[in-house]
């Protein structure tokens, strides 16, 4: 079993589509409660990980610049992450096919946990 | 509340849950006490405790452990919010009090502490009120229910439904209901004798039971039945000032018939199964007694013979007392006094005033005011609620020997008195 990562990015209109209303934000968030206990009781979840604010800040280059950041207008938020357990990243690929936020346009995106080789 | 609270911190953390609870309620105070009561007090409490839970689980969650049940969902925002929504919906709610009934009776945990645990945590009695209804003494029971929690807090799990020794603690659970039943109907410690929102509580509970099919069993039904005969007489039972009529003055065309209807459709689908219970025994009582127009015209020695089996099954010193009533009423006064003081392991009932009452009821009956008198005044030194109290002083009255009594109210004369004077 190796260890992915599944990072969540939307658009900020995605966002608001999924999260606007009391009556949607609660349909999204079953939707998310399924999937993740889903993938829990299946036991893939390894890293409960968490969801992120849209924005925060960003510091940048030798001279860390503080900037505001990312920007609302950005083509894709980074929105949250967690750590999943597959045997290969095309079973991870298949998990993060239920994800509820590829259903309302966003995407997930997989990446295996690397080794940094010394 | 506490139920739902439960199912999310984990048994373990029954007092967690317990401060959540009374935590939502000193905030209601304090809000409402200045911006007024709001519309729906119900929800919002519960909203309240749901987020004052949100709050604890986030400041504990890397502290503490919560319910095994729960997984990890806890631990992440992604999914805490609709875990706790989900445990306070409705239809959870009512699986949880039926999973906290029967989690209450541990088998680890004598009968006594699971039925006052269940009258504690899903009922929200006080210790001292519980210590009434098992004719016990306050500290101990606060003893039992603390030593309770704490084999809850080991268990960690809530009982699962599906479990195997289910059909052992239908049977305890049942008890407890009965207990609360009674807690209502006797009502021993609160400020009226008859506290009609603590039947409704119980009838309620047993309602839950009989929808969830595993429990639905014919003794299920006859409690049920129980529940519904008695609490048809409860309108005729206290009157608007509060006093408190006994079944013999009642006026039988205030009985809620559709109650009694109810309890005998019950009754008759509880004879379903093989065995005859307490609970089966008990329903029979209480029919016999709708079903007569009249006390003269009540079945005594039915009433009696079903007494005697009660006693086979499920002996105690108040089906006894109960059981010397009937015979008194079968037999006349000076049986029912010989059976009153035949009554075994009659130190139990040392502090139950209507052991006195009754024997005062049939030395009145048998032409002895003076006996009567001194046996209800010592009835009213243990009157445990203004409700008794004042009952038991018309009776003093009705003993009317002591010059210094006050004019006894016509309508208080029982017909007890009244067949003293004919005679």
């Amino acid at each position: 079993m190796s260890e992915f990562v599944f990072l969540f990015r939307a658009t900020e209109a995605g966002r608001r589509e999924a999260l606007g209303t009391p009556e949607r934000a609660q349909r999204s968030l079953q939707a998310w409660l399924a999937w993740i206990r889903d993938l829990e009781a299946r036991g893939h979840l390894r890293h409960r990980g968490q969801p992120l604010e849209p924005t925060g800040k960003v510091v940048r280059g030798k001279n860390k610049v503080v900037t505001d950041g990312p920007y609302l207008e950005a083509k894709d938020l980074l929105l949250g992450f967690i750590v999943i357990e597959a045997r290969d990243l095309a079973q991870a690929v298949e998990l993060s096919a239920g994800c509820p936020i590829v259903e309302g346009g966003g995407s997930v995106e997989i990446r295996p946990v690397g080794t940094l080789a010394v | 509340m506490v139920a739902a609270l439960t199912r999310i911190f984990g048994v373990h953390n029954l007092a967690l849950a317990e401060d959540v609870v009374q935590d939502a309620f000193c905030r209601a105070l304090d809000v409402w006490s200045v911006r007024g009561i709001p519309d729906n007090p119900a929800a919002w409490l519960m909203t309240t405790a749901k987020n004052r839970a949100l709050d604890v689980i986030r400041r504990d969650r890397t502290a503490r452990t919560f319910a095994p049940e729960m997984g990890r969902l806890l631990e992440t925002e992604w999914t805490i919010g609709s875990v706790v929504d989900e445990a306070f919906a409705a239809h959870a709610i009512r699986d949880e009090q039926l999973r906290m009934m029967f989690s209450c009776c541990h088998p680890r945990l004598p009968e006594e502490s699971q039925v006052a645990l269940i009258l504690n945590i899903l009922c929200g009695f006080g210790a001292a009120e519980i210590a009434g209804a098992f004719l016990a003494g306050g500290a101990a029971i606060e003893k039992r229910i603390s030593r309770g929690k704490k084999v809850l807090a080991r268990a960690r799990r809530l009982f699962d439904l599906s479990d195997a020794e289910f059909t052992q603690r239908l049977s305890a659970v049942r008890r407890a209901l009965y207990l609360l039943f009674n807690e209502g109907y006797h009502g021993a410690s609160a400020e009226s004798a008859v506290r009609a929102e603590l039947c409704a509580e119980a009838m309620r509970l047993t309602a839950l039971l009989r929808e969830y099919p595993p429990a639905a069993t014919p003794e299920t039904d006859a409690l049920a039945s129980l529940m519904c005969l008695h609490a048809a007489r409860l309108p005729a039972r206290l009157d608007a000032a509060g006093d408190l009529h006994p079944l013999f003055e009642q006026d039988r065309s205030r009985w809620d018939a559709g109650l009694v209807a109810e309890g005998l459709t019950l009754l008759e689908r509880s004879a379903a199964g093989p065995a005859v219970t307490a609970s089966h025994v008990e329903a029979a009582i209480a029919a016999a007694h709708v079903s007569a127009p009249t006390t003269d015209e009540t079945d005594w020695p039915l009433i009696v013979s079903l007494y005697d089996r009660l006693m086979t099954i499920a002996p105690s010193p108040v089906v006894e007392l109960n059981r010397a009533i009937a015979v008194g009423e079968r037999d006349g006064a000076d049986r029912g006094i010989a059976a009153l003081r035949a009554i075994h392991d009659r130190e139990r009932l040392d502090r139950y005033p209507f052991y006195p009452a009754a024997m005062g009821e049939l030395e009145l009956r048998r032409g002895n005011p003076a006996a009567a008198r001194a046996l209800f005044t010592a009835a009213l030194a243990l009157a445990r609620n203004p409700t008794e109290r004042r009952f038991l002083e018309k009776r003093v009255r009705a003993c009317g020997d002591e010059p210094s009594a006050p004019q006894v109210e016509k309508k208080s004369v029982r017909r007890a008195p009244a067949r003293t004077s004919k005679r």
